[in-house]
């Protein structure tokens, strides 16, 4: 295969698996949910969930976006320094974006800042937004999708503590947010917290623990036992589906960590809503795939 | 909680029985209106170009699929609620310029609604959040679509519904607040779920 058809054929994969992550939830995500419905004992909080997976069930029956918020186009690449297509991978992504938000069809979600107009294509400035990683020595590439919706988008958040006000302050921080903003965003939500020295660092780890299948825990023991601290904490609160109460809150909470300065200790949030559409899929240098998300997907 | 079925036009007898965390739902007419529509009305001081008296409105913005062989002719494939607290400063002046009588979308709103809707008798309901085909699939119509200029997802689609639901009274005629109350209760159980984690975050010598 010459240059060129693989880099048509790496834009035909690409926008069929966006398509393909807008009307499929992730492995972990429906089995966290299943567990969770079967868990539910209020009324009105299964009239939610049953709902939620009536949806899921006509989205893959009439391939269709699952919620009609596909969100703003993010990927997360970790792209080896010999994957002949590294050059031009963000105008191959760019393009595949432009396809699936015709053939899904996506929602047209890109608002140019200051021009105030909608570009109708799902690509503008910086957008799709591109996160990347180098990885040495290696030829292929791994490409998270993400879709981020504006609705579990909103309750982001970063903010520099002093160091005194501790790993208290990160609590509240957290627990504010979910519990005003929060409830808004779909729930159960899934809570990635990012911890560093700034705030930026912060609110990019925040958006990577999300990226982390539900079920894998912080390297860092003390890591991993907040994270269920947190999990549990807010479950005890019984936001339940759509916030109408029930008998959790959240689908998982991750935390990824970076070294902080002796005087800051910096917090991010993201959060992602029950319809987590992430997607990771790995492509070689002939431009052969796999999907990592979604056992047995067919694109 | 008890279950009801509203058709359109909504008279007010029709919705003063209704309580917070009824089930209820909708057949007939209801528009798409959300940040930029009510920004037109509220804050534009433009007039709706459609009749809205003893409709519903829906706070979202849905994917449409124009047909191939019928301009001006759509197809829903995706629609699901947006956060109505995005509305919230606005909605009040929105139901009294409109005669709105049933307002869907996701999660609560806040006081200035409650009192709107306490005044002009009108109720807030949310649909599942998310749930955007299994809405698609109670519209039976396109009936069409005003200030296009605004982008599909901010459009005012007009919409025809059947058996549009599950939607769960969250505001109420009598100023009963779902969402509200819930806060209150989320907020006490908040103070004990942190002061229970932080007496675990020992982390320095
Ligand atoms: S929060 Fe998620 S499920 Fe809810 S409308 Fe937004 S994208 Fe859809």
């Amino acid at each position: 295969m010459n240059h060129a058809e693989k880099a048509s054929k790496f834009i035909d994969i690409m926008a069929r698996f966006t398509d393909y992550s807008s009307k499929h939830l992730p492995d972990d995500i429906l089995l966290r949910l299943r567990e969770m419905r079967s868990e539910e004992d209020s009324d009105m909080a299964n009239i939610f969930y049953d709902a939620m997976f009536e949806d899921l069930r006509l989205a893959h029956e009439l391939s269709r976006p699952c919620c009609q918020d596909t969100g703003m186009l993010q990927f997360f690449v970790q792209v080896g320094t010999r994957f002949p297509l590294i050059d031009e991978l963000s105008e191959l992504l760019r393009e595949s974006v432009i396809r699936a938000t015709r053939t899904a069809p996506l929602r047209h979600n890109v608002v140019e800042v200051f021009d105030e107009k909608n570009t109708g294509t799902n690509v503008g400035t910086h957008i799709p937004w591109i996160d990347w990683e180098i990885i040495p020595d290696s030829d292929e590439v791994k490409i998270y999708v993400y879709m981020a919706g504006g609705g579990c988008s909103l309750p982001g958040a970063a903010q520099v503590l002093m160091p005194l006000e501790g790993y208290e302050g990160i609590v509240r921080f957290v627990f504010d947010r979910i519990t005003s903003y929060g409830i808004n965003a779909c729930p159960p939500l899934f809570v990635g917290i990012g911890i560093a020295g700034s705030a930026e660092v912060a609110a990019k780890l925040s958006k990577k623990a999300l990226l982390r299948p539900i079920g894998s825990v912080n390297p860092n023991a003390k890591g991993a036992e907040l994270e269920m601290r947190i999990a549990n904490g807010l479950n005890a609160i019984g936001i339940g589906p759509g916030g109408i109460s029930g008998k959790s809150s959240v689908l998982g909470v991750h935390i990824e960590q970076a070294g902080r300065h002796p005087a800051t200790l910096a917090v991010g949030l993201s959060t992602g809503c029950w319809a987590h559409r992430r997607g990771l899929i790995r492509i070689d240098s002939e431009i052969n795939y796999e999907i990592l998300t979604h056992k047995g997907a067919t694109i | 909680m008890k279950t009801k079925v509203l058709n359109t036009p909504i008279r007010d007898e029709d919705i003063l029985d209704l309580t917070i965390g009824d089930m209820i739902y909708l057949n007939g007419y209801m528009v798409t209106g959300r940040d930029d529509v009510h920004q037109r009305v509220v804050l534009g001081g433009k007039k709706l170009p459609v009749d809205l008296r003893g409709g519903a409105l829906f706070h979202a913005g849905p994917i449409m699929r124009e047909r191939d062989k019928e301009p001006g002719r759509y197809d829903v494939i995706s629609i699901g609620p947006t956060t109505s607290m995005r509305m919230e400063s606005t909605e009040d002046a929105f139901m009294a310029a409109t005669g709105v009588k049933l307002i869907v979308g996701k999660g609560g709103m806040g006081d200035r609604t409650n009192e709107g809707c306490k005044a002009n008798k009108v109720i807030h309901a949310v649909f599942p959040g998310g749930c955007a085909v299994l809405a698609a699939g109670q519209v039976e119509e396109v009936l069409g679509v005003d200030w296009l200029d605004l982008g599909m997802p901010e459009a005012l689609w007009q919409l025809r519904v059947a058996q549009f639901g599950p939607l769960i009274v969250t505001i109420d005629t009598k100023g009963n607040n779902l969402f509200e109350r819930n806060k209150k209760i989320f907020n006490e159980k908040k103070e004990s779920a942190i002061a229970e984690i932080n007496t675990h975050l020992h982390y320095h010598e």
